[in-house]
């Protein structure tokens, strides 16, 4: 199977010493949900973020290395970030939604965009609301302020926010974190439908979590990819002591 | 034993508060006290012919208009030109800026500036625009002076409020493939509109209700018609006052009071449209 993003001998440092890469090679397939887990510091956070430039906003010491999507390095400096952060989107770990209303939560990305179209929004408002499975939750209240919907309503939400921009792309950084079993349920829903279209990049807030959504899985440990596999056969038989410990709870 | 050191921290925890609540309420005696003293003197002189008329009879009787107007031309000359700078001032120090030798200078170069003392203002006002610039005395002049001595105000409250903007709003847009400046624009600037306003009115307030600056700069003693351009001096209530306090024998009370009443009340009506810009933005935010 072909390839979507192709990471080769990726490092970074933070200015601060904080998380660190160190020469992380992997593959990630289209179409399927791709799990990156771990303990907390072993920078799955830090390679999210690498995959939409965000890291740009953060001080970085040192970083080398390759990361092509679809063929291109997205690390050149040449490279157009607002066209980079509009395919591959982003849902973080805590909802934020902006200060809006939940339809202009939805259409502000299209805006920024340029896109105006009264009907051209509205159709992106419906289809990606549908898309996060919130639509029916919120279809008479998109006037509300976002901020009045529930954990898990916001979470899905931000979600939407990001399908209506029809990314190809989709990294989720610990999105189900604050919720509860039921919202988590209904996002790993959303996530297991959407990847029938999308890349899906994952990085879960449990091992349990990580072993029900994966179709593919890479274990983290403080800035080296131990081990990539199979979802299946990760958390079955992992072929490396360190992950075995992980996935067996002997440490975390 | 113990029983008794209880009772006894309780009572001594009970006139603690009630000495902070008393000293509390003595800080708002002399608030209160200059207000109802100013208008039980001035009150009598307030008309509408006083309101609305010129000086006469060597200012010793008829109205203040020229000096209402004047004032309220210095305010406007004022915040047309310290609003967009303070504004940008702290957008720059609070979203662009890096936390390097050149904006620690900024910063301290703008809190040294708020505690300049105001005739320090007024002179190098004289020097810069009246002279130099060759302004003359007038509002240009005046309110350029006021500017430099408003900007602090602006630009610390300003970058304070726009810093309040939660971090997570920026980092959101920008994965929504914002750039910086529409960020700016349509979510933080949006946010902190409130808070900066209500700097900004602090800081006019205290531009219209200042002698000092325009004492050089831009004040007239007396002027038989209401200035005509920004290149003319112009009168002004808080210079009016000092004059008709100082300078004027055989000056009626309630006209000196009347003023300072006028004058009070100009500064008032902005603080108190301040404090409900304010209290408005507190309710309706979401965050």
């Amino acid at each position: 199977m072909t390839n979507k993003i192709l990471i080769e001998n990726l490092s970074l440092q933070y200015s601060d010493g904080a998380e660190s890469l160190r020469d992380v090679s992997m593959e990630i397939r289209p179409n399927a949900v791709t799990v990156l887990f771990g303990p907390a510091g072993g920078g799955k956070s830090t390679l999210l973020r690498c995959l939409n430039r965000l890291n740009d906003l953060t001080d970085i010491k040192t970083s080398s290395g390759r990361i092509l999507i679809d063929g291109e390095n997205i690390l050149d400096p040449k490279t157009d970030v607002i066209a980079l952060r509009r395919k591959v989107g982003m849902v973080f770990a805590r909802p934020v939604p902006l200060p809006m209303s939940i339809r202009e939560n939805i259409t502000y990305g299209l805006e920024l965009a340029g896109e105006n179209r009264r009907s051209v929004l509205d159709e992106a408002v419906e289809r990606s609301l549908k898309l996060a499975a919130v639509w029916d939750e919120v279809k008479d209240r998109l006037n509300d302020p976002a901020i009045a919907l529930s954990g898990g309503q916001q979470q899905r939400v931000c979600l939407a926010r990001v399908l209506a921009l029809q990314p190809e792309i989709i990294l989720l950084d610990e999105p189900t974190s604050g919720l509860d079993p039921i919202s988590t349920g209904k996002v790993e829903m959303a996530l297991q439908e959407l990847k029938k279209n999308y890349t899906v990049i994952l990085v879960p807030h449990s091992v349990q979590q990580a072993a029900r959504t994966a179709d593919y899985a890479a274990f983290f440990l403080q800035g080296e990819l131990i081990e990539y596999d199979d979802g299946k056969k990760m958390f079955t038989t992992p072929k490396e002591k360190k992950t075995e410990d992980y996935v067996m709870g002997r440490f975390g | 034993m113990t029983k008794l050191l209880s009772r006894n921290r309780h009572l001594v925890q009970r006139l603690g508060f009630t000495f902070i609540t008393l000293v509390a309420v003595a800080t708002v005696i002399p608030i209160v006290g200059v207000i109802i003293f100013i208008i039980y003197q001035g009150g009598s002189a307030i008309s509408l012919e006083f309101l609305t008329g010129f000086p006469y009879d060597g200012m010793r009787s008829g109205g203040i208009l020229p000096a209402i107007v004047g004032t309220l031309y210095l305010t406007i000359g004022t915040a047309i030109f310290s609003v967009p700078l303070g504004i940008a001032a702290a957008i720059y120090l609070s979203e662009y800026a890096k936390d390097n030798q050149t904006t620690r200078l900024i910063r301290l170069a703008i809190i040294n500036l708020a505690g300049i003392p105001s005739v320090v203002y007024g002179l190098f006002g004289l020097g810069l625009f009246v002279l130099f610039l060759q302004f003359g005395t007038s509002i240009l002049a005046a309110s350029l002076t006021l500017s430099i001595m408003t900007l602090p105000v602006i630009i610390s409250t300003a970058e304070e409020s726009l810093r309040s903007v939660p971090q997570s709003f920026r980092t959101v847009s920008i994965s929504l493939g914002a750039t910086r400046w529409q960020t700016i624009r349509r979510i933080v600037l949006k946010e902190a509109l409130p808070g900066i306003l209500t700097g900004v009115i602090l800081g006019l307030e205290r531009a219209a209700g200042e002698t000092a600056p325009i004492l050089f700069t831009g004040a007239a003693f007396f002027l038989p018609r209401l200035p005509g351009s920004p290149f003319d001096a112009t009168m002004a209530l808080p210079y009016h006052l000092f004059v008709i306090s100082t300078q004027v024998p055989e000056m009626p009370i309630q006209i000196q009071y009347g003023t300072a009443l006028v004058l009070l009340v100009f500064v008032l009506t902005m603080n108190v449209i301040a404090t409900i810009i304010r209290s408005r933005a507190r309710a309706k935010r979401q965050w």
